[in-house]
């Protein structure tokens, strides 16, 4: 997988945040097998308190590509400060664009996101929008510049899965081309395997491992899940059918009936 | 002067922005500062007057999904 000219082996991004401990998360990292973790800024306390340094001693340390994000902001200034200060901070011209339009849905503000996206892009920032499956706004987004979208499952965090799977199937089939990431929602490998089946690039997610009962074991889950559901997507899936069809072979079958009675059906 | 820092109030006698993290105690780990909304790079902190009543945010590396 290609993200901005750069070669992604694995096609699973992995969030950093809610883990039980920093051991739990880098062992997760290793577990699913990323190249690529979610990263965000916060306020560091004044006089002496180093909250950031320790996590940032463990993203060096995890060798992971680091996809900062702007998770949090309502408006595009918001997000587009955010963005300079995570380039500053992390180092990098990628950044994880949210611009959230609603409290409790956490949707994204399509708005808003297409006018954060143009100021970044033109900025020289490598945008990987938040967005819907809305097929205009994801034309906005790549006329803004954005090379890659990010399409969500299910609102952030409520691990529903592929809530509307047809209008993302849709997006899918408009933008052959464009590498398309599924993004929040997943609560589980068979959901991730499932957007990986129907030919998306590649699935992020946070929640789904961070809150697991054991989540290095479920990180491990995931990264399974997205490369079977990859191989299965090349593989080439078979078209559903509406009436069974026998899979064993009919011609050459023994006449076992006690009687030539006709019995209807195959004769 | 008086500025806000993450929210809270504090009475500094720095006065650029470079002084104030310095007199705040902030050390030589990873951060990024705003004022009032904006970006202000590390380069552009010593040259960044601080006026009474600013804003400024102080920001680090934090988990995030």
């Amino acid at each position: 997988m290609r993200l901005y000219n750069i070669d992604i082996p694995s096609r699973l991004l992995l969030g950093t945040a809610q883990y039980p401990s920093p051991q739990v998360l880098t062992e997760a990292i290793t577990a699913s097998g990323c190249d690529v973790i979610t990263v965000s800024l916060r306020r560091e306390a004044a006089r002496g308190a180093t909250a950031g340094s320790g996590f940032w001693s463990l993203l060096q340390a995890s060798g992971a590509r680091l996809l900062p994000n702007t998770a949090g902001c309502h408006s595009a200034r918001e997000a587009v400060t955010t963005a300079e200060m995570a380039r500053e901070v992390f180092g990098t011209n990628w950044i994880k664009l949210e611009v959230i339009g609603h409290a409790d849905t956490l949707q994204p503000d399509p708005f808003a996101l297409v006018e954060a996206a143009q100021t970044l892009c033109a900025d020289g920032f490598q945008v990987f929008p938040y967005t819907t499956e809305d097929l205009i706004v994801a034309e906005r987004l790549l006329n803004a510049g954005c090379k890659v979208l990010m399409p969500w499952g299910a609102p952030i965090g409520s691990g529903q899965g592929l809530r509307h799977a047809e209008a993302l199937a849709s997006m899918r089939q408009y933008f052959p081309q464009v590498p398309l990431i599924i993004d929040a929602g997943l609560g589980a490998p068979s959901q991730a395997a499932r957007a990986m089946e129907m030919g998306f690039d590649a699935v992020l997610l946070n929640t789904a491992v961070a809150k697991a009962g054991d989540p290095v074991a479920m990180a491990r889950a995931f990264g399974q899940a997205v490369k079977a559901g990859r191989i299965a997507y090349e593989a080439g899936l078979m078209p559903p059918r509406d009436m069974a069809v026998p899979s064993t072979p009919v011609l050459g079958m023994a006449n076992l009936n006690l009687a030539n009675l006709d019995l209807g059906g195959r004769s | 002067m008086r500025i806000e820092l993450n929210g809270s109030q504090y009475d500094i006698s720095a006065a650029t922005l470079a002084e104030a993290l310095n007199e705040l105690g902030y050390g030589a780990a990873a951060l990024a500062t705003a004022l009032n909304g904006a970006f202000i790079a590390t380069t552009a902190r010593p040259t960044t007057p601080l006026h009474d009543g600013d804003r400024v945010e102080v920001l680090a590396p934090m988990q995030g999904g």
